[in-house]
């Protein structure tokens, strides 16, 4: 069953579209991600959902009913905010029961619902403080508690963890996730951070302008990005997408960097039969920074033996895991990941393996993926 | 880098140069008025220790003044009238100026004009609103002669001039003229109040007044007790308002500490006697601010050990 649906639905202030008819599709006990730069309409999209702020046009649907005209109480939703939003002259507890006692629960179950909650998040001694008494990290779960202990059909999270510290947000990061892997719970999640979404989604979907570019689990999006912004946007360090030149020969289509350059990188492509209609025209080509290693790498799963290219190199980030490396493909600029024990001179060159497998093709004029 | 150490090198004297207006813009009126209320303020302890009268004399008579301040009925009535003065104006004014802080926090069209407007009383001199509200109560020349105008003569409003209910003609003036300040303290307490928090009580399914009642006043606390502190301060040494409006009158039945000072010392010649019910009325507004302090200074040591 579809927990949320969403149909055409724009947002209009005064003459700026905000949202420019978003249509998703939402099932029962996925952990959708709504991700997007600031300004991309997530927030906006989140609160129309709420019942905090209305549509212009189009229709949203919370299991199977039309909630347009419901206001936020009755939409069966709990949400989580940024700024945690808690009530600050009430102690944890009564943060956590004021919704039921609004709902007018009886006292008895209202104890009961409390006490699991608490018990789940770990929250029971910190039941009779004030939220000023709070570390960032323990209002965090008193927001989830208070949001839990409704057990909505739709959780909304919005940007949650970005007022918290790096390493406290990871932590968050995890339990949260642990959290919908424990109960199940539709879960929609705003947030700017391509980190987040990747970790926690089993849907991402991808906002710029308005607009969805993309609604697809994290490997799809992550794979097949659906355009050249998703492909910039997801991945860290983003995509190196590039101008290149699709020509063919007897073995197939072959990739030509900086065509007609004496350092010019040639790569041949397997399987990509959708980009057939493209030969002789120019492409973006796209090549994660895990597909640029050293010379020497052998990448998994790979059958045949890797391209080689010798590429100079400009600059080296060392980051302890690996070595970020600032290279040249026939002129183009891109990022490689190599080993961190490998640290090539800048000014110098060095040979790497380029895994061509997972090239994206992107059609210059429309940005989409061509395959 | 050569100039940053020849700056720092510099002897103090530019240095001194530089920083001369800020001293003499803050130290010399700071010193002066300091100087003023501590020193006036200790001659006028020391004159109501002494039989003065016309002039200031020395000698010692002890409590003498203050028992014949305390046991004179001027004196009663005053602070019978400051407490009920004190305690009506200062809850009013803020029921007032709470209900109009929520009211123009609704968002409403002509908010700006609307601020202005009920902020603008605290502009005028406080003999200005007396003498305003004398004349608008002036059963003569009045609201009440205006209603007769219209027709309805059997109209009656003579608070001004009723011995038992002149006292509120004050109450009345005084909330006209400060119900903006409580407004504008609490509006801005309203305005940062974060929205995300109403918006929470919204999906929890509370209604405007629990979500006004049970989340939002709360907050409303230390912006309340501030209110109270300068209400009161204001309601203990109000002088111009009530001579304006009723110098104490009809008779002495809306007496305040302040016209009995400026009554004993101005008036009937008694120097010392004066200085005694000024430094009452000092007790009185240190019996409000010194608690005031107290609870200040516990919410910073909390704040800061939060």
């Amino acid at each position: 069953m579809a927990a949320l649906s969403i149909r055409a639905l724009s947002k209009r202030y005064a003459n700026l579209e905000v949202l420019k008819g978003i249509d998703l599709d939402i099932e029962s006990g996925e952990f959708t991600v709504l991700v997007g730069p600031s300004g991309c309409g997530k927030s906006t999209l989140l609160n129309i959902v709420a019942g905090l702020d209305r549509a212009s046009d189009g229709k949203i649907e919370i299991g199977g009913r039309v909630v347009n005209d419901v206001p936020p109480k009755d939409r069966d939703i709990a949400m989580v905010f940024q700024s945690y939003a808690l009530y600050p002259s009430m102690t944890v507890r009564q943060n956590i029961t004021f919704g039921m006692e609004c709902r007018h629960v009886a006292k008895a179950e209202q104890e009961k619902a409390l006490a699991n909650v608490a018990k789940l998040l770990q929250i029971e001694p910190l039941l009779g403080r004030k939220p000023s008494q709070l570390s960032g990290g323990q209002r965090q779960r008193v927001a989830m508690g208070r949001a839990l202990v409704r057990d909505p059909l739709l959780f909304l999270f919005d940007e949650p963890l970005s007022n918290l510290d790096a390493k406290l947000r990871v932590e968050m990061r995890m339990e949260i996730k642990r959290l919908h892997q424990r109960i199940g719970a539709t879960i929609i999640y705003v947030t700017h951070d391509q980190i987040e979404a990747m970790t926690m989604a089993t849907r991402i979907a991808v906002m710029h302008r308005g607009v969805v570019q993309q609604f697809a689990d994290p490997d799809t999006v992550y794979r097949y990005p659906a355009n050249l912004f998703v492909a910039r946007f997801m991945g860290s360090p983003p995509m190196n997408t590039m101008p290149a030149r699709l020509e063919a020969d007897a073995g197939g289509p072959v990739a030509v960097i900086g065509a007609g350059r004496p350092d010019e990188v040639r790569l041949r492509l397997q399987d990509y039969d959708a980009a057939a209609s493209y030969v002789g025209r120019e492409v973006v080509l796209g090549i994660r920074p895990e597909c640029i290693a050293e010379g020497d790498r052998v990448f998994s799963g790979a059958t045949g033996a890797p391209v080689i290219v010798t590429a100079p190199v400009e600059l080296v980030e060392p980051t302890g895991a690996e070595t970020i490396v600032l290279l040249r493909l026939g002129g183009e600029p891109a990022q490689a990941r190599i080993s961190p024990e490998i640290r090539p001179t800048p000014g110098g060159t060095a040979s790497f393996a380029l895994d061509t497998r997972r090239i994206c093709l992107f059609d210059p004029e429309t940005e989409r993926l061509i395959a | 880098m050569s100039n940053v150490v020849s700056t720092a090198a510099r002897p103090a004297t530019s240095e001194m140069v530089r920083r001369l207006p800020e001293y003499l813009m803050i130290w010399v009126p700071l010193l002066l008025s300091a100087a003023h209320l501590i020193s006036f303020s200790i001659w006028t302890i020391w004159i109501s220790f002494t039989p003065s009268t016309l002039i200031p004399v020395s000698g010692w008579v002890g409590l003498r003044n203050y028992n014949a301040v305390l046991a004179s009925r001027n004196w009663q009535i005053a602070f019978d009238n400051l407490l009920l003065f004190g305690i009506a104006f200062v809850l009013l004014s803020l029921i007032t100026g709470l209900a109009l802080a929520i009211l123009l926090d609704q968002r409403i069209r002509g908010e700006n004009v609307l601020r202005t407007i009920f902020l603008y009383p605290l502009a005028v001199s406080f003999v200005v609103t007396g003498t305003v509200w004398s004349w608008l109560l002036n059963p003569g020349i009045g609201i009440e002669k205006l209603i007769h105008d219209l027709g309805w003569s059997s109209f009656h409003f003579d608070w001004l001039v009723n011995r038992d209910m002149a006292i509120w003609t004050i109450v009345i003036a005084a909330i006209w003229q400060s119900s903006g300040f409580a407004m504008a303290l609490f509006l801005a307490g309203l305005r940062s109040v974060d929205t995300d928090i109403i918006r929470a009580a919204q999906i929890d399914g509370a209604g405007p007044i629990r979500t006004y009642v049970r989340v939002i006043l709360p907050t409303l606390w230390p912006i309340t007790i501030t209110v109270v502190v300068v209400q009161l301060q204001f309601a203990i040494s109000a002088f111009d308002l009530v001579r304006a409006l009723t110098n104490g009158g009809p008779g002495i039945a809306t007496q305040l500490p302040a016209l009995v000072v400026y009554d004993l010392m101005f008036q009937r010649s008694q120097l010392g006697r004066g200085a005694a019910a000024a430094v009452l009325m000092l007790l009185i507004l240190l019996a409000v601010l010194l608690p005031y302090a107290a609870w200040r200074y516990v919410q910073r040591r909390q704040a800061t050990h939060a």
